[in-house]
């Protein structure tokens, strides 16, 4: 599904990864953790196409093809999607028509017909109804006054919507309470198949109680450093980072 | 010769082709002397700074328009709100055009000023109304001193206009170049209610000049809802002047769509005389190439307990500019007056423009007068989020720009004509798809 081959990339000249390897199969969930700064938030952006980071060194194939060169847009018409840590805020348009016209617009860039109104809306309600979100909720501004956690439901139900191949959950944990993080945690494991993966980028372990991941990475300074399996996610939550920062620089 | 000289030695000939015993002789005969002795505005004068009229005042204008040129219905229904049972006032090149027109005489006056200032009949309206409230500046004194055809609107008390109304002016390029003074009269009598709206379309790349003066009324409790689109092409300039006199508890809202022309000035003024008054005055403004846009507003707020709201959303592209000077008077005697203003913009090149001014002069004490300006870019990391949904940067760059302007675009009241300024909007930012927001 997705292969990253020494991946070098920098923001205004500095450094930011510095050789990252990973490779992830469909059907699989790799959790991705490490200390504040190690570079989380920059790998998830740079597989995404945001443009201010620059690929210095290194590639990223999606489904046997290089993607760094393409456009954000041109990478989610092939199936990747990002929850952002920060949803973005957009006043003036509505959940509904932002979803009505990012799914017709990727199905453009796909040659397929724009889809009717009808299958539309039934799409919406089902997913809105597994993300268990209010339908008032849908005709509000995007991301306009909602709390922390209804952003974070709001990307997972975006993520429905779309049924991207690769899914990258930048800690979508982070602001949400138990319930909300139960909910969010069930939205993607509905999601989940054997021809898609997941990319849950966090600091804690509590949200992979719920997202059961088949690989853990530890990323510390631009690298991953240690791969391990879920295992691996309860002894940081329980020793931290220190002892992973010893071995390396021993 | 000059423009000024040209118009000035041509009154005594207009007024001998007009009605030179009309009511209004004396009115236009004491209005060329003052344009003769204030000329047109320079940007000397602290309101016109930012707006020159030099380069657009050289052309050899024709000042008397000719005999009506045919334009076919077909030809230029796109200009209309066709969608829409409406009544229509079109003039093509300054004449009334009888066949691309609807007007009525049932219940309400939709028609001409040129029969409204000849027939007695609309003798007492015109006595009391027309001049009243249009100012003695320069350019205002020049309409009025050549004041002879535009639309005449009436609606009498307690009438509610049974449909809204057009006025469209088209000029055809028959002339090398054609100077244009529509006058418009509109009366709207207590607890009546009208909606208009109002267009100017060049038709050829003929350099255009138009000096329009529209004068308002709307008597106690009457609701004046007013559309101006103003997407002309890159040889045609307008200075609009607008004056609106309301009364007690009276509604009148000025939509100002400015999407293009070569210089627009939009001079929009509301006097206040009554409580309860509410103005509204809303403008989008999307420019590109050299065009410019000037929007002068001025709300002066005589009595107490009354509102006013404006709202001005404006986009800039390549090396267009743009200038907001939003001037707020509130008198002594307006207290607990609510007088808002905000002016946004976006910067879409380096080299885009806009001068923006709040000028608020406050006289009372128990006021509420608040004003913002902002000037930005699009937000990077919006186009981003969008970008990273499937959404193309031209069209995450539209979806920005529509929901800047979506608050004004939300509060125009005819849907038609929503849907037009929507798709408008689409056209002039070259996507295809539809933003229903």
């Amino acid at each position: 599904m997705l292969e990253i081959k020494d991946l070098h990339a920098s923001v205004e000249d500095k450094e930011i990864l510095k050789g990252l390897n990973l490779t992830v199969n469909a059907g699989e969930v790799h959790a991705i953790m490490g200390p504040n700064g190690a570079g989380k938030s920059t790998l998830a952006s740079i597989v995404a196409g945001k443009e201010e980071y620059e690929v210095t060194q290194g590639n990223i194939v999606l489904q046997g093809e290089d993607i760094e060169e393409l456009a954000a847009e041109e990478r989610a018409h092939k199936g990747i999607f990002l929850s952002f840590q920060y949803p973005v805020e957009i006043p003036g348009v509505t959940v509904t028509n932002f979803m009505k016209t990012a799914i017709n617009e990727t199905r453009k860039a796909q040659g397929l017909e724009e889809m009717p109104a009808k299958d539309m809306l039934k799409k919406i309600r089902e997913k809105s109804e597994l993300l268990e979100i209010d339908r008032k909720f849908l005709s509000r501004s995007l991301n306009e006054g909602f709390s922390g956690g209804e952003k974070k439901r709001n990307e997972i139900f975006q993520m429905a919507m779309m049924e991207p191949k690769l899914a990258i959950l930048d800690e979508t944990d982070s602001g949400l309470d138990i319930d909300a993080l139960r909910i969010v945690a069930n939205g993607v494991n509905k999601l989940k198949s054997k021809d898609n993966a997941v990319i849950v980028i966090t600091h804690y372990q509590r949200l992979l109680d719920y997202i059961v991941p088949d690989y853990v990475h530890v990323l510390y300074d631009g690298k991953i450093v240690k791969s391990g399996t879920k295992e691996l996610a309860l002894e940081l939550e329980e020793k931290g980072y220190d002892w992973i920062k010893e071995e390396i620089n021993a | 010769m000059e423009l000024k000289e040209k118009l000035v030695s041509s009154f005594l000939a207009f007024e001998n082709t007009v009605d030179v015993d009309a009511s209004i002789h004396d009115i236009r005969s004491n209005a060329i002397k003052i344009f003769e002795e204030k000329g047109f505005p320079t940007k000397k004068e602290e309101a016109w700074k930012y707006t020159s009229l030099n380069a657009i005042l050289k052309h050899d204008y024709s000042i008397f328009p000719k005999a009506e040129s045919a334009i076919e219905f077909k030809d230029v229904k796109k200009y209309f709100l066709y969608d829409l049972d409406t009544y229509k006032i079109v003039f093509i090149d300054g004449k009334y055009s009888s066949h691309l027109s609807e007007t009525t005489h049932d219940k309400i006056d939709v028609c001409l000023m040129s029969s409204a200032l000849m027939h007695d009949k609309y003798k007492v309206v015109i006595d009391r109304y027309f001049n009243t409230v249009a100012t003695e500046d320069g350019i205002t004194s020049l309409n009025t001193a050549f004041s002879h055809e535009g639309a005449y609107i009436h609606i009498p008390k307690s009438v509610v206009a049974d449909k809204p109304i057009q006025i469209i002016h088209f000029s055809t390029g028959n002339e090398a170049a054609q100077f244009l003074q529509p006058r418009n009269l509109i009366v709207v009598e207590e607890n009546a209610q009208v909606q208009i709206i109002e267009r100017h379309q060049s038709l050829s790349d003929a350099p255009v000049l138009t000096n329009s003066v529209t004068e308002i009324f709307a008597a106690k409790n009457a609701f004046v809802d007013y559309y101006k689109i103003q997407n002309d092409n890159a040889q045609a300039s307008l200075i609009d002047n607008t004056f609106i006199a309301q009364q007690a508890n009276s509604v009148a809202s000025v939509h100002t769509f400015a999407f293009g022309g070569n210089v627009t000035r939009n001079n929009l003024n509301f006097y206040q005389n009554g409580e309860g008054i509410d103005s509204i005055l809303n403008g989008v403004t999307i420019l590109e190439g050299k065009q410019h846009v000037d929007h002068n507003t001025l709300v002066h707020h005589t009595t107490p307990n009354c509102e006013s709201h404006q709202d001005y959303k404006g986009i800039f592209d390549e090396k267009a500019t743009g200038v907001f000077n939003g001037k707020i008077i509130v008198n002594k005697e307006a207290q607990k007056t609510n007088a808002f203003q905000s002016n946004n913009n976006i910067l879409l090149s380096d080299k885009a423009t806009i001068n923006s001014k709040p000028q608020l002069e406050i006289f009372a004490d128990d006021v509420k007068c608040s004003h913002g300006c902002t000037i930005g870019q699009l937000d990077e990391n919006a186009l981003f989020y969008m970008k990273s949904r499937g959404i193309g940067e031209k069209e995450a760059r539209a979806l920005l720009m529509y929901a800047f302007a979506n608050n004004v675009l939300e509060s125009v009241k005819i849907p038609q004509l929503k849907n037009r300024i929507n798709k408008l909007i689409a056209d002039k930012l070259n996507v295809s798809i539809g933003f229903d927001l």
